[in-house]
Order: structure tokens, then sequence, then C-alpha cells
């Protein structure tokens, strides 16, 4: 149990995908714009993540492995991936207009995201059992829907401030961003080992 | 390395089959009076309606939200299938949405265009052709006429031309009928 709420704490706070290991940059920086679309990309980053490591980690132990085939990862976890979030997209599309309309255009955005890979990898490299890589995904992107909405309220009020006319724009994003990320630093001492 | 290849292969297979099953199976029928609204729109794409394009006007007036006399390139002709679609009597163009005009062709003015691409990125049918600092041309069969390519030109060298039916174009014209409006059958019946 300890082991599962330290993967998570370690996930959303330590090793925070967006602002320590520099993964998923891109939506970081596109759709903060606005704070409801933060919070979709943060919902439907949260259920694609924790969905394709289950995934990934079903292929990994079933089909790579006993196969001998551990090289091939890279290129099956993207295919699976892609599969299983369009496949979603249908499902939701057929199902529930209501939760479609929320997730609406970041699902198949999200397919592409760099974080979604990175999550089912590391999640080989750090030998997670089932359970450990369904929890590593969700935490992670519980991480980055925080960081998402943080990032997006300040935004909006860098919008109405008074910002020197150089620094205007997106270089002021940049450097927000940047400070943010030191902040999210200081965790790195929360949990020792 | 056999092995590599008809197992990936087999992975694909499957995720493809999948997916041609849930798109079958999944199918989501979309809305069909929008459908039949956008088909009677001359997809000229223009905007004039106060709509983003064709298709979120006919949206707007299978919701309710716009009324079908909001398309002046569609014309009398457009407003009156309209009616008859919707079961609603047919009515004046808006004016506030501009007029009847007749079908016009873009042409750039290849000497004096300085590629600067406003015009590409102003077009919603893609009609224009070129590059930064390469001149542009348009393509003419995908030109729907919509004007919106006019305003961004720094050099003003866009000019609309009217169509001129040629032999492949020419064809009969269409047989008019006399939109009888409310305040017209009141003056005819003084």
């Amino acid at each position: 149990m300890k082991e599962y709420a330290l993967i998570l704490i370690s996930t959303i706070l330590v090793n925070n995908y967006v602002l320590v290991k520099f993964l998923g940059l891109c939506p970081f920086m596109g759709v903060s714009r606005k704070l409801e679309t933060a919070m979709g990309m943060g919902l439907a980053t949260t259920f694609v993540l924790t969905l394709s490591s289950i995934c990934s980690y079903l292929t990994d132990h079933y089909l790579l492995m006993p196969l001998g085939l551990e090289y091939l990862r890279t290129i099956a976890f993207i295919l699976v991936i892609a599969v299983v979030v369009q496949f979603t997209e249908m499902v939701v599309h057929k199902t529930s207009p209501v939760l479609y309309q929320a997730l609406g255009i970041y699902l198949p955005l999200i397919t592409t995201n760099c974080a979604v890979l990175a999550a089912a990898l590391l999640n080989v490299q750090a030998r997670h059992d089932f359970i450990a890589s369904a929890l590593y995904g969700f935490g992670a992107a519980v991480g980055f829907s925080l960081v998402m909405i943080l990032f997006a309220a300040l935004r909006e009020r860098i919008v109405v401030a008074d910002v020197p006319v150089h620094f205007r724009g997106p270089a002021i994003t940049l450097i927000t961003a940047g400070l943010m990320s030191l902040a999210f630093m200081g965790f790195a001492g929360l949990v020792r080992g | 390395m056999f092995v590599a290849a008809i197992a990936l292969g087999l992975l694909a297979g499957a995720s493809g089959l999948l997916l041609g099953f849930a798109a079958v199976r999944f199918k989501v029928e979309g809305d069909p009076i929008v459908e039949k609204i956008d088909a009677l729109l001359p997809q000229t794409q223009c905007g004039q309606c106060g709509f983003a394009g064709c298709r979120p006007y006919a949206e707007a007036i299978a919701a309710g939200e716009a009324d079908i006399n909001q398309c002046p390139p569609g014309g009398e002709n457009g407003v009156v299938a309209l009616a008859e679609l919707l079961g609603r009597d047919p009515k004046p163009l808006n004016p506030e949405n501009g007029t009847e005009k007749p079908k016009m062709l873009a042409v750039i003015d290849e000497q004096n265009c300085i590629g600067c691409t406003l015009c590409i990125q102003a077009c919603p049918v893609d009609a224009i052709l070129g590059a930064a600092k390469h001149m542009h041309t348009v393509i003419a069969k995908e030109c729907t006429g919509c004007e919106l390519c006019l305003p961004p030109c720094p050099v003003d060298c866009i000019q609309m031309q009217p169509v001129t039916p040629s032999i492949s174009t020419w064809k009969w014209t269409y047989p008019v009928a006399e939109v009888k409006t409310q305040s017209a059958a009141a003056e005819a019946a003084v």
C-alpha cells in the first residue's frame, strides 16, 4: 500500500512530467491559454494516460516478453496507444455525447503526445507490476492536469498584468513556466530514496 | 526476425480489424436535416450569413438560430429551395447580409503580386496557390467568388471578374419563379 502511495506522490509532485521531466510541453504551452480548455485537456489526458499505461503493460507482458521482442517496445506501444485512443473515442462518441463534448477534440491530440509514450516506456524501465503501472500513468496524468490548471490560471492573470513590452507574449509565458519548474524542483526533497 | 515481423503484423492486423469493426458498430449518425440544408447551400464559404461557413449556417438553421434568407450567393432560388425543404414561407433576402450578384471569379494580377500569402490564408476553400515571395494564382475551378481574399491584399492586385460561360460551362438558365412576399401581396391587393 505504502509503495502505491509513494508512486502517486512521486509522479504528481516530485517527478512531475511537465515541470521536472519536461514531457508534454506542447499541450502545456498550447492549450493553457484558458482555464476551461486546460481542464478539458487535463481530463482527457488523465483518461488516456491511465488507459494506455494499462494497455501497454498488457502488450509488453503478454506479447513482447514471451516472444523475446523487447526491442519492439516503442513501435508496439505507439500502435497500441493510437488504437486504444481511437477506439475509446468512437465508443465515447456513440455512448456518451456529454463526455464526448467535454473531451472532444483533445482525445486524438493526446495520442501523439510524448508524455503518453513516456509513461508506457518508463513503466517498463521501472519494472512496475499491473497496478503500479496503472497508478503510475494515473499519477503522471494528475500531475500534468494539476500543472496545466495552475499554469492556465497564471496565464489568465498575466494577460491583464502590466508586463514590460519586450517580455509580452510568449516570452513571459516561458519565463513563468521556468519559474514554476524551479518551484516544483523544491519537491525533490519530499520523498527520500 | 520472422517472429518479430509476424507478431507486429498480427498486432497491427488485429488493431485494424478492431477499429474497422468499431467504425461500423459505433457509427454516429449526424443530424440528417443539417446534411440536407448543407447540400442546398452554395458552398462558397463566404461568411456573409454571419457564420463561419456553409456548414455552421446549416447547423444554425436546423437549430432555429438563423433565418433562411441570409445567404446572398444562394440568391432567391436558394431561399425558395430552403423554404420548400423546411416547409416555411419563402421570404426575400435579408439586405443586411448582402445582395445577390452574378457569380464572380477572383483573378490575381500576377505582375503586381508580391507573394505575401495573405490571400492564401483568407481563402476558405484553398483555391489560391503560391508560396512566400512567389507569385500566387487562383485555381479557377475551385474559386467560389466569395471575395474574402480582396481585403487582405496589400497591393490590391486581386480583381473579381464575372464568369463568362464557355463551351464547357454553358448551361440552360434556371426557370425563374417570382417570389411573392407579404408586402408585395398586400400592395397587389390594394
